[in-house]
């Protein structure tokens, strides 16, 4: 049946442009309700820089312990710096709450809303991911900044301008491939409901497979059984990096040329991949929703 | 099944042979059998709604009314595209709802007993800026019918707070407004009033009453209270089991399941022990004041008797009250589930 003249007039014309503005809205009043809890994100924000400390002086440790001036291609000045860039990725591309804010809505039933309006719900989850992050930035670049500063001496000279641009560009997809890597994962929840272990399990293997921990090119030398391919070889090819360690590694030069392209390449086509899982994941799982809650 | 007027083109809703089933996990008690559960668990199938068929036409107020999980929630689920039957078929303004098509849905609207449309922590006038994007309504067109509705409820002060500051009564209030805003052809409402004080209540009656007739909107009501039901609808379904047991105008009830009325006296004087079950009805006697339940067949016959008997200083003659015929229904359906079909099949997987 199609629309009645009534409705016709009521509605302002269909098409990209109504969509992006109601988009637009979403993320205002996303941005409005984040910032309502100002103080907690301030402190949430304080809180991120104490592993970098303890990180700093641990790997400051290892390097007085040995005698060596550098490990695995690294300087104890590179770590460091290493570890710093590997933050301001995982500002980009870290979800708090997201899998689990998304496993719990299907839970308690509040996704119904989400069924019921003419809105499509990875859009708006994205749209206040993006606002999440936004007020994110607010609080943070003062603090992010100033550690940035007082850690200067770490860093090798900047990189140059299209050494920027391909990080500025791996931060952005690295944001994209963690927000639907993470939104799949709390879409399990149509399936089990209680998905935290495998949320748990999962971040097991993005923290030590995304450089979070150590440098990816420190597995350079371990071997998987198949000649000429080291496990830093295979991680290359699953998407975890891409969230942590590969933006790190190009601002400090360890990627250029064909790597780098091969590299963006590859990112992209995880994106591409978790964009469609996630559609998918979406449209099989409110297939067999119950409606739970009410 | 109940007939009215329209025309089968003005069939707002079409249901055939709807059915929905759910498989549950029993969770074991204790330990040991949580344990045993992680290897071997027992499934249950529950069947919510079991082949229903029902026809709604433009205009129509219809009230569910039907006990616990009765299936009445299950029913308005699917209605909205919420989830996906078992068997059978829906058309709900010509399209079917779990295809969730955005045409269809910028055209209906449901509203869940608590479960908010609106933002916790924002003020309702936000939550509604927001539906006037995603329902794409004309921003003149968004602020006629806001003012309208809030004038109507008279909820204008309580528009800048945020919503989780709010009474219950004030919340549902607002829900039904944001409901509202793009103008449903259908509204399904779930247990609308509960929790609420009679004062709210009777707001909301008021309210829906006029909307409904305002706007001719198709609206689909479940509730337990026979409040709501009176107020409103013309048209009652009473759903048992998964199973539709009444499908009629609320005054047919009365006399399709009830034989008896109620015929209540005011004596002069209390009367002697035994001396009105002389008559052989049951009957209760609080002082001077006697109730006496009366075939309606006899009524004529009895009456004057009654009257003539006793020094009798008022006299009314009424109904069943509805709830109790409800609450018989609802029992009878009970007892007959209890004793032939059992509800449930328990099968391990």
């Amino acid at each position: 049946m199609s629309t009645t003249a009534n409705s016709e007039s009521l509605h302002t014309s269909s098409g990209w442009f109504p969509g992006l503005r109601s988009w637009w809205r979403m993320l205002i009043i996303c941005l409005e309700e984040r910032l309502a809890y100002r103080s907690d994100f301030a402190l949430g924000t304080v809180m991120r820089f104490l592993p970098i400390v303890t990180q700093v002086f641990l790997w400051t440790a290892v390097f007085a312990a040995s005698s060596r001036t550098d490990i695995a291609g690294y300087s104890r000045d590179n770590i460091v710096a290493y570890y710093l860039l590997t933050m301001v990725t995982r500002a980009f591309s870290s979800m708090p709450s997201l899998a689990g804010g998304i496993s719990r809505s299907i839970r308690d039933g509040s996704v119904k809303k989400y069924l019921i309006q003419p809105i499509d719900y990875i859009g708006f989850l994205l749209a206040s991911r993006i606002a999440h992050k936004l007020v994110y930035y607010i609080v943070a670049i003062l603090p992010f900044a100033a550690v940035l500063f007082f850690c200067r001496g770490y860093f090798p000279p900047a990189p140059d301008g299209l050494t920027i641009a391909a990080y500025i560009l791996s931060l952005l997809l690295s944001f994209l491939l963690g927000f639907f890597l993470e939104a799949t994962l709390g879409m399990i929840a149509f399936w089990f409901l209680e998905v935290s272990s495998i949320i748990f399990a999962y971040m097991l293997f993005q923290y030590l497979l995304s450089g979070h921990m150590f440098p990816i090119d420190m597995l350079a030398d371990i071997p998987t059984g198949i000649t000429g391919v080291s496990l830093a070889d295979v991680v290359r090819l699953l998407p975890f990096e891409y969230t942590a360690y590969f933006p790190a590694a190009v601002w400090l030069g360890k990627i250029t040329g064909w790597e780098l392209v091969r590299g963006l390449l590859i990112e992209i086509t995880w994106l591409v991949i978790m964009i469609g899982v996630c559609r998918f994941v979406w449209w099989r799982g409110t297939k067999r929703y119950s409606g739970f809650g009410g | 099944m109940y007939n009215s007027s329209e025309t089968k083109s003005d069939l707002i809703i079409e249901v055939n042979d709807l059915a929905k089933e759910y498989r549950v996990y029993d969770k074991p008690e204790g330990l040991w059998a949580s344990v045993r559960g992680l290897f071997h668990r027992k499934n249950r199938i529950i069947h919510a709604l079991r082949g229903v068929n029902l026809s709604v036409g433009r205009g129509e107020f219809l009230a569910m009314l039907g006990p616990n999980g009765a299936g009445k929630t299950t029913f308005l689920k699917l209605l909205s595209g919420i989830i996906t039957p078992t068997r059978g078929t829906a058309r709900v303004l010509g399209h079917v709802p779990w295809d969730r098509a955005d045409d269809f849905r910028r055209r209906f609207a449901l509203v869940m007993g608590q479960k908010n449309q609106l933002w916790w922590d924002l003020p309702a006038a936000e939550s509604f800026r927001l539906h006037q994007e995603i329902y794409r309504i004309d921003p003149v067109r968004f602020a006629k019918i806001r003012d309208e509705l809030v004038d109507m409820l008279g909820v204008s002060h309580l528009l800048g707070q945020p919503v989780r500051e709010l009474s219950l009564g004030e919340r549902m209030k607002l829900e039904l407004i944001a409901a509202l805003l793009h103008e449903p052809e259908v509204l399904f409402l779930d247990e609308p009033t509960i929790g609420l004080d009679v004062v709210a209540q009777h707001t909301i009656h008021e309210f829906l009453r006029h909307i409904q007739k305002q706007r001719s909107v198709t609206v689909v009501l479940t509730t337990h209270y026979m409040k709501d039901v009176a107020a409103l609808c013309e048209r009652v379904v009473v759903v048992t089991h998964g199973s539709i047991l009444y499908d009629g105008s609320l005054e047919q009830i009365v006399d399709r399941f009830t034989t008896h009325k109620v015929v209540t006296l005011d004596l002069e004087n209390a009367p002697a022990p035994g001396e009105m079950e002389r008559f052989g009805f049951s009957c209760e006697v609080h002082g001077p004041r006697v109730s006496l339940r009366i075939d309606r067949s006899r009524i004529a016959d009895v009456l004057p008797k009654l009257l003539a008997s006793q020094q009798v200083r008022d006299v009314s003659v009424e109904d069943v009250p509805l709830e109790e015929i409800v609450a018989g229904l609802f029992r009878g359906a009970a007892n007959r589930q209890a004793g032939v079909d059992p509800e449930q099949e328990v099968g391990a997987v």
